[in-house]
């Protein structure tokens, strides 16, 4: 995948098209604020400031009231993310059997820190409340692969199957 | 039930089996099966969670009803000549050898299952979730069929009444009596809602259920919807459920298809439609009020009560929000009747419930049990006992629950004795631990989980989740003030009493518990010669640090 700063000149407009296409289609419907942004973060990677501006405008609501929905629901991002999104489950049974030495693990092998990209923007880490596969406990989710019953010796070959 | 062969191979679909390869199994199953000629006599089928799920994929085999376990690739061409060319069971890999009806295959040694059997889960691992016939054939939308046709709604909540069926989400608020209020309101349209926004850590029995078995709660969302004159659902689910979303979705489909849901169902003038919802993450939302301000595309804050949803809930319509596990029981209820039901359970709270056991046990998976089983039960019968070490403690109901002792080993687990003693049954977790565990540690990791969850909205909250923190981070440290216990019992009684929603008010279950049945160990944690320093200018601000989640 091509990294996406390269080519935003280029379809930028076009995104923005085709989230006003969708806010149009949307319109009349109540509620529909986390749709547009679910589909404005599928669009853009995440929601930037420029894009939260153009939301509000769209929706005739006030920016405040985006940002608030935005950094209310961990699932929208504010910051750009790498290619690979590496979430470490610390529900309390990923916690008992030991996902915090597998997050320590993690940061010391990406370089990077809980929520932080790392500078190549390969890999992004993040952590999640549960992500529901605690009979596979610690887990890790990779994108949308889940890894169960990890351990900090079987990280690194988890890791070498993202480029 | 199930279409006809003489033998089915059952393969259990579910998140856990996914990630052990459960589709590429049951591809090399069916190929395997073409290779050896015998695919008109033996069906492949597709189906939810078996029931044990620390056992890689597996499979189960009707009519014989074996289980084999942790099925790999490379066994499946002996598996198959084993078992079906030459007929004898294939013993490396078999788990169990009997699945009969209304046997959960992590409960097979229990008596009080085989003789209630189950409910909620009864075609959970039977049937293909995504065919609507199999559902059909299994007495499905029988209960709607009966309750349009022969039922007036105010029958339908009287049954629902007289079976004494409390909500499964965890408050045990009787179901009857949340529907009568809806009933009641004269407002229109009304709205039902399926809490489908399981985000309590440890819990995933809604997922397992909606995965399994769809209909059964689209079924008993539809018969809701008659009984308080609703005519549009919702199901609020989380967006990390994919294959739930997935195998909802085609549930709707198929059902409107076969006028099951949708315009003048049953040919009676009743429509109901089902819509799907996706939340954006966050565990306050699992609160019903939060959960409307969710849908409506507002932060996910709590709203003050009363008005109630029964009066002013979506759209500041009356509205009915139910948990995925309660829609579940309404059709057999509605089936079978208020008596039946009464029989499985305890006489205060009938019925059964549905847990996922996890922790250091032999067996972790999900079960249903009647009401007033006893923990000791769920962990030797059940779970197949401890896998290392002894028992210390369990925290029930995901991780605002409470902290039991060993002492609570024999207290039945209903919501009325439970609540004698001042401790609530939670969502249907139940996490076992050994004593590798440490309660300061533990509990610091619980609440860094409500540090991060806490909306905001009301102070208490917002800076008593902060404040337990920071106390059992010292605590852990064994640098704890030395009144730290006391400070920690005011403060938790105090986010009981006055925190807005129950987020904040269950905070105080894990740490007054831990205080009642651990106050030992925890007190090994407190530095009596540590005194508070006078706060100056200079030191306020010292040492702070803002917490972003995960970060130590």
């Amino acid at each position: 995948m091509e990294c996406p700063c390269k080519e935003k000149k280029v379809t930028d407009k076009q995104k923005y098209d085709q989230l006003k296409e969708f806010i149009d289609g949307n319109r009349n419907k109540k509620g529909y604020l986390i749709p547009v942004l679910h589909m404005a973060q599928a669009i853009f990677g995440y929601l930037s400031k420029e894009v939260q501006n153009f939301v509000a405008r769209e929706m005739n609501i006030s920016v405040s009231i985006v940002a608030g929905v935005v950094t209310f629901y961990s699932y929208f991002k504010l910051v750009p993310t790498g290619r690979h999104t590496v979430t470490v489950c610390l529900g309390t049974a990923c916690y008992v059997r030991g996902a915090n030495k597998i997050l320590d693990a993690l940061e010391k092998k990406l370089g990077i820190k809980i929520g932080e990209t790392a500078k190549d923007r390969r890999f992004s880490l993040g952590a999640q409340r549960c992500l529901g596969a605690c009979g596979l406990a610690p887990v890790i989710m990779i994108n949308k692969d889940v890894h169960g019953r990890i351990s900090a010796k079987k990280l690194d070959a988890i890791i070498e199957q993202y480029k | 039930m199930l279409k006809k062969s003489i033998a089915q191979i059952l393969v259990g679909i579910d998140s856990n089996s996914v990630l052990s390869g459960a589709r590429k199994i049951k591809t090399r199953i069916i190929t395997e099966i073409n290779k050896q000629g015998i695919s008109d006599q033996v069906q492949v089928i597709e189906t939810g969670s078996i029931g044990p799920i620390n056992e890689g994929v597996v499979i189960g085999i009707y009519p014989s009803g074996e289980i084999y376990a942790n099925m790999t690739e490379d066994v499946i061409e002996e598996f198959i000549r084993e078992r079906f060319i030459k007929g004898r069971p294939y013993k490396k890999l078999l788990l169990s050898k009997k699945l009969s009806t209304g046997v959960d295959t992590t409960t097979y040694d229990s008596r009080k299952t085989q003789h209630y059997g189950r409910i909620v889960l009864e075609n959970c691992g039977k049937i293909n979730p995504e065919d609507i016939e199999e559902y059909i054939g299994a007495d499905g939308y029988e209960a709607l069929g009966t309750a349009l046709e022969e039922k007036t709604p105010e029958g339908i909540i009287k049954t629902v009444k007289d079976s004494g069926l409390v909500g499964r989400g965890g408050a045990g608020f009787p179901t009857g009596l949340k529907w009568s209020f809806a009933k009641a309101a004269k407002e229109s349209p009304k709205y039902i809602i399926c809490n489908a926004d399981e985000g309590e850590p440890g819990t995933f029995k809604d997922r397992l259920i909606m995965e399994g078995d769809p209909h059964k709660v689209l079924e008993g969302m539809a018969i809701c919807g008659y009984a308080i004159g609703a005519n549009t659902a919702y199901i609020y689910i989380r967006g990390e459920y994919q294959l739930s979303i997935q195998r909802l979705t085609k549930a709707i489909k198929d059902a409107e298809k076969l006028g099951l849901l949708g315009k003048n169902i049953f040919g009676t003038d009743f429509n109901f439609n089902v819509k799907i919802k996706i939340g954006a993450g966050s565990y306050v939302c699992g609160e019903e009020t939060a959960l409307l301000n969710s849908m409506e595309g507002l932060r996910g804050e709590p709203r003050l009560k009363p008005p109630f949803p029964a009066e002013s809930g979506f759209l500041s319509k009356p509205t009915n929000v139910n948990n995925v596990e309660t829609f579940a029981n309404i059709a057999p209820i509605i089936l079978n009747g208020s008596e039946w039901f009464k029989k499985v359970g305890t006489e205060s709270t009938p019925g059964t419930k549905v847990y996922t056991i996890l922790g250091h046990i032999k067996r972790p998976g999900l079960i249903e049990v009647p009401m007033g089983i006893t923990l000791r039960e769920i962990i030797y019968d059940y779970a197949g006992g401890m896998s290392s070490g002894k028992f210390k403690m369990a925290q029930i109901g995901g991780t605002a629950g409470d902290i039991f002792s060993s002492k609570l080993l024999d207290v039945p687990l209903e919501y009325q004795e439970l609540q004698k003693l001042g401790h609530n049954l939670g969502s249907g977790a139940i996490l076992i631990m050994n004593e590798t565990v440490s309660i300061a540690n533990f509990l610091t990791c619980c609440m860094k989980f409500f540090v991060h969850e806490s909306c905001g909205k009301c102070s208490v909250c917002r800076i008593g989740t902060r404040q337990m923190y920071e106390a059992f981070k010292r605590l852990e440290k064994k640098e704890a003030y030395f009144d730290e216990l006391e400070t920690i019992k005011e403060l938790a009684g105090e986010l009981k009493l006055t925190a807005f929603c129950p987020l904040g008010q269950s905070v105080a279950s894990p740490v007054l518990s831990a205080l009642k049945y651990f106050g030992k160990e925890l007190v090994q944690g407190v530095n009596p010669d540590k005194k508070h320093e006078p706060v100056t200018r200079e030191n306020m601000n010292r040492g702070f640090k803002p917490l972003v989640y995960g970060n130590k």
